[in-house]
C-alpha cells in the first residue's frame, strides 16, 4: 500500500481535474499538490517519530490528519514550517516541496518559509501585548506600513477570522484579556494576517465550547478559498465536517490517505476503521 | 490508644511545633520593628532630611547620607542590572542546557553567596588602592557585583517561565529571534524581571560593608562621582557605634529610613509580581 501515495509525487501541478474524475486510487493526489511528502523521517534525539512518509496536500482543500495520540501528528505539522529547529536536538530526514523547491534543505530560507506557510496551536498563545499590535506584530516582520493600511490590515485579518465585530472598540486592550475561543480566533487572524499559502492547525479547537468550535469550523471552511489548510484534530465528527482529504496515521507512519468520504465511510485498512469507529484501544 | 488516637495526637503535636515556630520567628520581626520604631521615630524630625550630617554635640541631620545613598544604589543597579539581564538572557534563551551555561550558573550561585565584605575588599584592592582614595564609583562598581547575581538568577528564572510555545507561535510567524526575545519574551517577563530588580535595590541599600571599603563616608553634601560620599549604611554604622547621644539617634533614625524603605520596596515588589505575572 505504500506505493499508493509515492506514485503520483512525480505528476507536475496540472490544473485540478474535475471531482467526477476522482478515482478511488489517485484519490488524494487527484489536485494538485500544494505540499508534497517525500519519505520523510523524523527524530526527537534517538527516538524515531515518523517512519517514511510520502503524501500530497492538495492546493485550497482541507487536509485532516488523525490518529491516536502520539501517532506523530503535530510531528508532521512541525516539519512543514520547520519550527522545530528551534530544539537543537530534533531532526528531520527526507523531503517536503512547497511550490517546486525542497523546505527541508539547509539554504532554503526560513523567513520564506513561515512567510509562506502558517501555524496555531492547540493553546491560544496570544502575544503579551494589545489585540492591534498582536496582529500588526506579524505585519510589521514582511512590511513596514503606514498607520492608516496597517489598520486597515489589522481589521482585514481581524474580520477574516470573524474576530473584528467582537473586538473593533477594545482594538488597545491586552490579547490576553479576551475569552479562550476569541484568543484562538485571535491567533488565527495573526496567521492569516501574514498572509501565508498554506495553514497548519494543530488540534485548534480542541481547548473551545462547542460556539468556538463551530466558528473556528465555518472559518475554516471560508479559508479554504484562499490557503491550504492542514489540520489534526482529534475529533472525528470535526474531521469529516471540515475536511476533503484526511490521513490517518498510526505509530509514526502514515496508514492511509484518501478523500474524507471514502475514509469515512469505507475505509481499506482495518487500522483505520478500527480507529473512526472508536474501537481502537 | 487507637492508631488513629496516635495519628491525631503526632498530628497536633507537629501543628503546636510549627506553630510555635512560626510565632518565635515573628516575634523577632516585630520586636526589630518595635526596637526600631521606639528608639528611631522620636528622633525622625523634618531636619534629618534637610540637614547634612553634623560634627559631633551639633545639629543636623541625614540629607547628604540619604541622597548618597539614593547615588550609590542607583549606580549599583544602573551598572548590575543591564548586565545581570543579559547574562539571564543568555542562560534561559541561547544557552539554555549547554556546558558553559551550566558552569556560568555555577559561577552565578557562588557570587550569590559570596560574603559582601569580600566584594568591598576587592572593589578596594582593584578601584580604590589603584587610584588613590575611596569614590562613590568604586561604592557603585561594588555593589553592581552584588547586585548581578540576583539580577542574572531571577532573570534567568523568569523567562523561563515564558512558555516554549509563545517563542514557536513568534518563530512561525518567520520572527527572528532577537525580535522574539525582545518584543515577546521580554514583555512577557517583564513583571519578573522588574522585580528581580527591586529585591535587588532592597538588597544593596542596606550593605555596609562593600562601602566601608569603597564609598567610605563624607561628612559633607557631595554628589560627585569620583570622591567619597556619604550614605546611610556607613554612617548608621559609624554614630552607632560613637559615644554621642545625638549622633546615635540620627543612627536610630537612619536605620528606621532604611527599613521601612527596604520594606516598602519588598511589599511593592512581590505584590507586582504577583498581579501581573500571573497573566502569562
Ligand atoms: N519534544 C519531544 N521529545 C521527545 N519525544 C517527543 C517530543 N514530542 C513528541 N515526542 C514523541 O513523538 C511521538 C509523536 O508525538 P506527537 O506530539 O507528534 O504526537 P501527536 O500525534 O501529535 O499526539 P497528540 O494527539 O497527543 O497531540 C510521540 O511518541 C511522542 O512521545
Ligand atoms: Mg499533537
Amino acid at each position: 500500500m505504500d506505493t499508493m501515495y509515492r506514485q503520483t509525487t512525480e505528476s507536475e501541478q496540472g490544473p485540478a481535474q474535475p471531482a467526477a474524475a476522482v478515482t478511488e486510487m489517485t484519490a488524494p493526489a487527484a489536485r494538485a499538490g500544494k505540499v508534497r511528502v517525500k519519505d520523510l523521517d523524523f527524530f526527537y534525539g534517538r527516538f524515531q517519530a515518523l517512519h517514511g512518509i510520502s503524501l500530497e496536500i492538495p492546493a485550497n482543500r482541507v487536509t485532516a490528519f488523525i490518529g491516536p495520540s502520539g501517532c506523530g501528528k503535530s510531528t508532521l505539522l512541525r516539519t512543514f514550517n520547520r519550527i522545530y529547529e528551534l530544539y537543537p536536538d530534533q531532526a528531520a530526514r527526507g523531503e517536503v516541496w512547497l511550490d517546486g523547491e525542497n523546505i527541508l534543505e539547509r539554504r532554503y530560507n526560513l523567513n520564506r518559509l513561515r512567510a509562506k506557510i502558517g501555524m496555531v496551536f492547540q493553546k491560544p498563545t496570544p502575544f503579551p501585548m494589545s489585540i492591534y499590535d498582536n496582529i500588526a506584530f506579524g505585519v510589521s516582520l514582511y512590511e513596514k506600513l503606514p498607520r492608516r493600511r496597517m489598520d486597515e490590515w489589522v481589521e482585514w485579518a481581524l474580520d477574516k477570522a470573524g474576530l473584528w465585530g467582537e473586538v473593533k472598540d477594545k482594538l488597545r486592550q491586552e490579547g490576553t484579556q479576551l475569552s479562550g475561543g476569541q484568543q484562538q480566533r485571535l491567533c488565527i487572524a495573526r496567521a492569516v494576517a501574514v498572509k501565508p499559502e498554506v495553514l497548519l492547525l494543530d488540534e485548534p479547537a480542541s481547548a473551545l465550547d462547542p460556539i468556538s468550535t463551530a466558528m473556528i469550523e465555518e472559518l475554516i471552511d471560508e479559508l479554504k478559498a484562499d490557503y491550504t489548510i492542514a489540520i489534526v484534530t482529534h475529533n472525528m465528527q470535526q474531521a469529516a465536517r471540515v475536511s476533503d482529504y484526511t490521513a490517518f496515521l498510526y505509530l509514526g507512519k502514515l496508514i492511509e490517505f484518501d478523500t474524507s468520504e471514502n475514509i469515512f465511510t469505507k475505509p481499506r485498512e482495518t487500522a483505520t476503521e478500527e480507529y473512526i469507529t472508536g474501537r481502537y484501544g | 490508644m487507637t492508631l488513629y488516637q496516635r495519628r491525631r495526637l503526632i498530628n497536633l503535636f507537629s501543628l503546636g511545633l510549627s506553630l510555635a515556630a512560626t510565632a518565635l520567628a515573628l516575634s523577632f520581626l516585630l520586636w526589630i520593628l518595635w526596637t526600631l520604631v521606639s528608639n528611631g521615630l522620636p528622633y525622625l524630625e523634618l531636619i534629618t532630611f534637610t540637614e547634612n550630617t553634623p560634627p559631633p554635640g551639633g545639629q543636623g541631620g541625614l540629607a547628604n547620607a540619604i541622597v548618597g545613598s539614593l547615588i550609590l544604589t542607583a549606580g549599583g543597579i544602573l551598572i548590575g542590572a543591564p548586565i545581570g539581564v543579559l547574562a539571564g538572557t543568555y542562560l534561559s534563551e541561547f544557552g539554555r542546557n549547554s556546558k558553559l551555561a551550566a558552569l556560568v550558573r555555577f559561577v552565578n550561585d557562588v557570587l550569590l553567596s559570596a560574603p559582601s565584605i569580600v566584594i568591598g575588599v576587592f572593589v578596594y584592592e582593584i578601584l580604590v588602592r589603584r587610584v588613590g582614595h575611596f569614590s562613590a564609583y568604586a561604592g557603585a562598581v561594588a555593589l553592581a557585583l552584588i547586585v548581578i547575581p540576583i539580577v542574572v538568577r531571577t532573570s534567568e528564572d523568569m523567562l523561563r517561565l515564558v512558555s516554549d510555545t509563545m517563542r514557536e507561535a513568534a518563530a512561525a510567524l518567520g520572527a527572528p529571534q532577537w525580535k522574539i526575545i525582545t518584543h515577546i519574551v521580554y514583555r512577557a517577563a517583564r513583571p519578573g524581571i522588574l522585580t528581580g530588580i527591586l529585591l535587588a535595590v532592597a538588597r544593596i541599600s542596606g550593605e555596609t560593608a562593600p562601602l566601608l571599603f569603597t564609598a567610605l563616608n563624607n561628612q559633607f553634601w557631595s554628589t560627585r562621582l569620583g570622591q567619597p560620599i556619604a550614605n546611610l549604611p556607613v554612617v548608621i554604622f559609624q554614630f552607632a557605634m560613637s559615644p554621642y547621644d545625638d549622633w546615635q539617634h540620627l543612627a536610630w533614625a537612619g536605620a528606621l529610613i532604611i527599613t521601612f524603605s527596604i520594606l516598602i520596596l519588598n511589599i511593592v515588589a512581590r505584590s507586582f509580581l504577583r498581579t501581573r505575572m500571573s497573566r502569562y
